[in-house]
């Protein structure tokens, strides 16, 4: 099997899953209780605090500990948007192709009276500097743009970003959950005060990630309780999975050079294979992005089919296809860097991790072609396409 | 659990009567307003009876299989049985989709439909 959703989730990191084991097995205190199990809890917790902030530049009172991405994006902009609330700044800018959990708390926000703007990400699937200043207003209370695109890969102006942000007074959040641990990231250089991650894009568990918000910058809870996480989210640790996330990370970021280097010549060796395919293109930016990531539209197929049959062929994927949805709708990613609906629907994401093969690379370029072309065999729109009777889009 | 029934897969991967026919004299396209999916179907029909068709889909796993599983109940029918045809028979003869993918066999049933009609346009003309 060769696993290529590495965006989706990733396998846990041996030491990660030994690190959760033997807190599981010997460390089971509550960190909360003043005994020296739940004192020792407690000693791991902040260890994992600290190897966290290390990771980021950032100092180890900046992490809260959450249960994900999702939950440090939400607790984020809605944090934000109360102090702004508080100074009579309901404006916020953000892009077109940000994550669910960031644009559903925006458009949750805008029912309430904000105001939001969503930049254009332009065909390459970048954000541009100059135009988050330009939207940059007297009311303006957040700026969210994500780190890198969770399905093209696409890396922002992230430095670029924070330095404006900062020079114009607004607070700068970013979704670092597909870059933390792939690609540097540095809170304090990219001029980032808020930033969420999530431990299972790393090969840490699921349903653990982090906040990290600069020293100064009060934070709403979403969820209220006990005093944990210096009273900003309450709930007993997730100890295991925080520790275990810390030891992935640390793994993560010391590997880094070496992965990345290893997952570009791969992602670089299929996005020429692939090219190969006629009528297909690579969507967003061929340089600027994530060294694992890979992201085609092929015209003439839907991209369902197209998963199901590389999965008999042992090859796991994702695509942007309408079809692949519960909702039934296109990738708003695809549809925000200009693909239409028609070749969103042809779509195929491989994000593949660092052990990946010269053979399997092989292996992956040589099945989705064929599986490509099989599919175009009984497909009306290809013959139509072929025939004339509509023009090529790619 | 898988996301769909073995039958559905079986008919996904081994779709039955694919393709074009030539001197169909009854053809019909659909699309889906949901997801955007397309399925053309091509029926040769002789002395009322359904003697041969042949479908093309652009469409996710279950259409494909819908569009498979609706010319194996349609084909050497009657005209008559097939504009009987429904979408619930299709995903019953298919052991069932998810309930959001039960559109697609909508497009089957809509697709069959669109290419009778076709034909009885065109049968009509003749006379
Ligand atoms: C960019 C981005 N943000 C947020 C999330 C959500 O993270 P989690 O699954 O940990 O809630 C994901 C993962 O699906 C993601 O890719
Ligand atoms: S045809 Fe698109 S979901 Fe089935």
């Amino acid at each position: 099997m060769i696993y290529a959703d590495n965006a989706a989730t990733t396998k846990m990191s041996a030491a990660a899953i030994q690190t959760m084991v033997s807190l599981m097995n010997e460390n089971y205190g509550n960190p909360s209780s003043l005994y020296s199990l739940g004192q020792k809890a407690k000693e791991t917790l902040e260890d994992a605090r600290k190897t966290v902030a290390e990771a980021i530049s950032a100092d180890p009172r900046e992490i809260y500990f959450t249960s994900g991405g999702s939950e440090a994006d939400n607790q984020a902009i809605l944090s934000a948007a109360a102090l702004g609330r508080k100074n009579g700044k309901t404006h916020i800018v953000s892009s077109a192709f940000e994550h669910h959990a960031v644009l559903h708390t925006l458009e949750k926000l805008k029912s309430e009276g904000f105001d939001i703007t969503l930049l254009d990400v332009h065909e390459n699937g970048i954000v541009r500097p100059e135009e988050v200043e330009a939207a940059i207003r007297d009311d303006t209370c957040l700026v969210t743009i994500m780190y890198a695109n969770n399905e093209i890969g696409t890396i922002q102006p992230i430095p670029e970003i924070g330095a404006i942000c900062r020079r114009r007074g607004v607070l700068f959040h970013t979704d670092a959950v597909q870059a933390i641990g792939h690609i540097p990231v540095n809170t304090a250089t990219d001029q980032i005060d808020m930033l969420s991650a999530s431990a299972h894009k790393f090969h840490g568990p699921k349903g653990v990630g982090f906040l990290y918000a600069r020293k100064g910058i009060r934070l709403t809870n979403l969820i209220e309780g006990g005093a944990q996480e210096r009273g900003k989210r309450a709930g007993t640790e997730n100890v295991p999975g925080i520790a275990a996330m810390a030891t992935a990370l640390k793994e993560a970021v010391a590997n880094m050079a070496d992965s990345a280097a290893a997952m570009k010549k791969q992602r670089d060796r299929l996005i020429t294979g692939l090219k190969q395919i006629p009528h297909s293109a690579l969507n967003g930016d061929e340089v600027r992005r994530l060294p694992g990531n890979v992201n085609f539209c092929f015209e003439g197929i839907e991209g369902e089919s197209l998963l199901l049959l590389l999965d008999d062929k042992g090859i796991q994927a994702s695509s942007g296809s309408a079809c692949t949805s519960g909702s039934l709708d296109p990738s708003h990613v695809l549809l925000a860097i200009g693909r239409v609906h028609d070749v969103a629907h042809g779509s195929l994401r491989l994000s593949i991790g660092d052990d990946l093969t010269d053979e399997e690379t092989d292996e992956i370029i040589r099945s989705v072609s064929e599986v490509v072309t099989y599919l175009r065999s009984f497909s009306p729109v290809w013959r139509d396409l072929v025939a004339g009777k509509t023009k090529f889009i790619l | 659990m898988a996301l769909y029934s073995e039958k559905v897969m079986d008919h996904f991967r081994n779709p039955r009567n694919v393709g074009v026919i030539e001197d169909a004299n009854g053809v019909g396209t659909v699309g889906n307003a949901k997801c955007g999916d397309i399925m053309k179907m091509y029926l040769k029909i002789e002395d009322d009876i359904i003697q041969d068709v042949k479908f093309e889909t652009f469409g996710c796993g279950s259409a494909i299989a819908s569009s498979s599983m609706a010319t194996e109940l349609i084909k050497g029918k009657p005209v008559e049985d097939a504009m009987k045809l429904t979408n619930k028979a299709v995903a019953e003869a298919l052991d069932g989709l998810p309930d959001y993918k039960m559109h697609c066999s909508v497009l089957a049933e809509e697709a069959i439909r669109a290419a009778l009609d076709d034909y009885h346009s065109k049968s009509k003309n003749e006379k």
